[in-house]
């Protein structure tokens, strides 16, 4: 690897920086050249490190055979320009150089020894860039983890509802009603304006097509048809899964971290069936709940749109919702609900157990669960939209 | 190392606490340039706290801090003119422990990235984490990170360090291990060292002059050489450098 040059000079925030000096010396630095001499004068501390650097790679770039460092003319140093003569001398022996400091007064000798007996590696001289074949093998690793990880988790959630189902009294149950409290009544406001919104502003993309034909009343059986089988059902989902769902996989993972999950097991506790199982129970519980009412919100929205500005009465649109949604609009929106809590529950938690390491792995298994859940989330609708249409519900 | 006398951080009459509770008062005492000087107390005694105050994380409520006659120090407006290394090791999760020692010589230096690299691989293996280089701070043992935020802390060349508790939850061969390093550092570069901790086995072995905090008397209720505090009278002293099980 080149050396690299044209820096500008630091601004020398490190004038009282700890260094060996010889003599009291404000003076800058000074390389000069002399066939196998590279002689090094003045103040070589970090201060002037930059500039020190592109001088020193622009006098041993033509260097062959041997060259010396020589410091005897030096007024003061620091381990950082010791650090930087160690990595070029290095660069310079890969090169086939015979390089050393050399001379150096006898203040900077404390500091050179406890420097030079950490050298740097040798240079073997090949490239650092990786091959794409490895990159290949990472991603590939990354894959197999990733695939491990999830069939470790819906093992021990097998075992662990086995477990359940032979003796309830196993389940942390104790928490299922602040866990539905959270996930419920606490995301309650954000659901219903949502709804609200989404069923005012189909009806409102809606209203002038309708109107061209003079179809002004089926607004109510488009908006109620779509809400209740479609998007009532998904848009809670979706905002749960951001909500609830990242807020699992952040508290798991910090726990696991933070050996709390390894605490619990130490314990007699089983992680799945205390931190899993309670989750889960809530929010089959929660969302179904909150789907309905976003159905009825979003018919509301529907209907706020229908009076204002295609002279429906609200009687008339409510009525017409009631002929146009039949039970079995409600219960697929209702079962897609289900289907979508054990997907949210599922997947938070999954990420929230695989996350190892630091800070850093809360943060991407928190994300990656809410774009993994939207993705799972959009795919389970659309497979479940068409299973329904296959049988004619 | 010898210290040359001049003081280089002047506490007067500083009064800390956390959370709007006091927990020292009329504290004052100087660092002298080239020292290991150690600030000791029981848990809750207001070391880690002193430590922030005298780092500039916390302002005093009264008294003041003067850091190489430069004042108090100021976070905000630059580097401040000391290197510090946090009880847990602080180090980013997301950076490399090279990373974690590069970033300051990054923001603060006009190097490129080869010779950034360069310094930073020399103070890792300084501090004995040669191999460790490329890992994430969640793959180093805790000893290992506290070394490399030792690294990270003389990243720039700076005379004064504070180190909180470096040698704290180690094993005694890896803590004596830590000592020598500061010992080393202190003796070859004149590095000056003000050390929060309360492991006495370490105070013993590097510090040159101490202060000891008292948790209830809410001042410094001893100053000096460890030894001297080792053998002082003072009851409230000497039950704290020779801890025995109280008689049921």
């Amino acid at each position: 690897m080149p050396c690299l040059g044209g820096v500008a000079p630091s601004a020398g925030h490190f004038d009282d920086a700890a260094t060996t000096t010889r003599a009291p010396s404000r003076s800058a630095f000074r390389i000069e050249r002399e066939r196998d001499v590279i002689r090094l004068t003045g103040d070589l501390r970090l201060a002037h490190a930059a500039p020190l650097w592109r001088q020193l790679c622009a006098a041993t770039r033509d260097v062959s055979g041997a060259i010396a460092f020589d410091l005897s003319q030096a007024d003061a140093i620091d381990g950082s320009t010791i650090s930087l003569l160690m990595d070029l001398r290095a660069e310079l022996v890969a090169r086939g150089v015979h390089a050393e400091i050399t001379a150096a007064p006898e203040a900077f000798r404390p500091l050179l020894r406890i420097y030079t007996a950490h050298p740097p590696p040798p240079r073997d001289g090949r490239s650092a860039r990786r091959h794409p074949i490895e990159h290949l093998r990472d991603l590939a690793r990354g894959a197999r983890a990733e695939i491990t990880n999830a069939l470790d988790f819906l093992g021990n959630m097998g075992v662990a509802l086995a477990a359940i189902v032979r003796d309830p009294r196993l389940g942390y149950w104790k928490s299922v009603p602040s866990h539905a409290e959270h996930a419920g009544a606490d995301a309650l406001p954000i659901v219903l304006l949502i709804n609200a919104l989404v069923g005012f502003a189909m009806a409102f993309q809606s209203a002038k097509q309708l109107q061209l034909y003079g179809a002004n009343l089926y607004v109510a059986d488009l908006v109620g048809i779509s809400m209740t089988r479609e998007l009532a059902p998904l848009m809670t989902a979706i905002v749960i899964c951001g909500r609830s769902g990242a807020g699992y996989a952040a508290e798991i993972g910090t726990m696991k971290i933070n050996e709390e999950i390894d605490a619990l097991q130490t314990l007699g506790l089983r992680p799945y069936n205390w931190l899993v199982v309670p989750r889960g129970v809530a929010m089959l519980f929660v969302l179904p709940v909150l789907t309905v009412m976003a159905d009825f919100v979003g018919v509301f929205g529907g209907m706020i749109v229908a009076v204002t500005d295609l002279d429906i009465t609200p009687v008339g649109y409510l009525i017409e919702t009631q002929l146009s949604v039949r039970p079995w609009d409600v219960a697929t929106g209702l079962i897609k609900s289900v289907v979508f809590s054990v997907a949210i529950v599922g997947i938070a938690c999954q990420q929230g157990f695989a996350t190892s390491g630091g800070a850093e792995s809360v943060g991407r298994r928190t994300t990656s669960t809410v774009v993994t859940s939207l993705f799972v989330l959009v795919f389970l609708d659309s497979v479940l939209t068409v299973i329904f249409r296959i049988f004619h519900v | 190392m010898q210290s040359n006398g001049r003081p280089i951080v002047v506490v007067k009459d500083l009064t800390i606490g956390w959370d709007g509770v006091v927990l020292q008062e009329h504290v004052s005492f100087e660092v002298r340039r080239g020292e290991i000087f150690g600030i000791l107390g029981g848990s809750g005694s207001g070391k880690t706290t002193l430590l922030r105050y005298l780092v500039g994380l916390a302002q005093p409520e009264a008294g003041t801090i003067d850091i190489d006659g430069r004042g108090a120090p100021d976070l905000v407006s630059g580097l401040p003119p000391f290197g510090v290394m946090f009880q847990g090791g602080a180090l980013f999760g997301s950076m490399t422990a090279r990373e974690n020692v590069a970033l300051p010589l990054e923001e603060w230096t006009e190097l490129p990235a080869r010779a950034i690299s360069a310094i930073a691989g020399t103070k890792l293996r300084l501090v004995g984490l040669e191999g460790a280089e490329e890992k994430l701070p969640s793959e180093l043992s805790g000893g290992m990170k506290k070394r490399a935020a030792i690294a990270r802390a003389l990243a720039l060349e700076p005379e004064l360090v504070f180190l909180d508790e470096p040698s704290a939850g180690l094993d005694p061969e890896l803590g004596v291990e830590i000592d020598a390093l500061i010992k080393t550092l202190n003796e070859t570069l004149g590095l000056t060292v003000v050390l929060v901790t309360h492991e006495l086995a370490s105070v013993y072995r590097i510090a040159d002059r101490v202060i000891m905090l008292g948790r209830d008397e809410k001042r410094i209720i001893a100053a000096g050489d460890p030894r001297e505090l080792r053998d002082s009278q003072d009851p409230r002293v000497s039950s704290f450098f020779h801890p025995k099980l109280e008689e049921p």
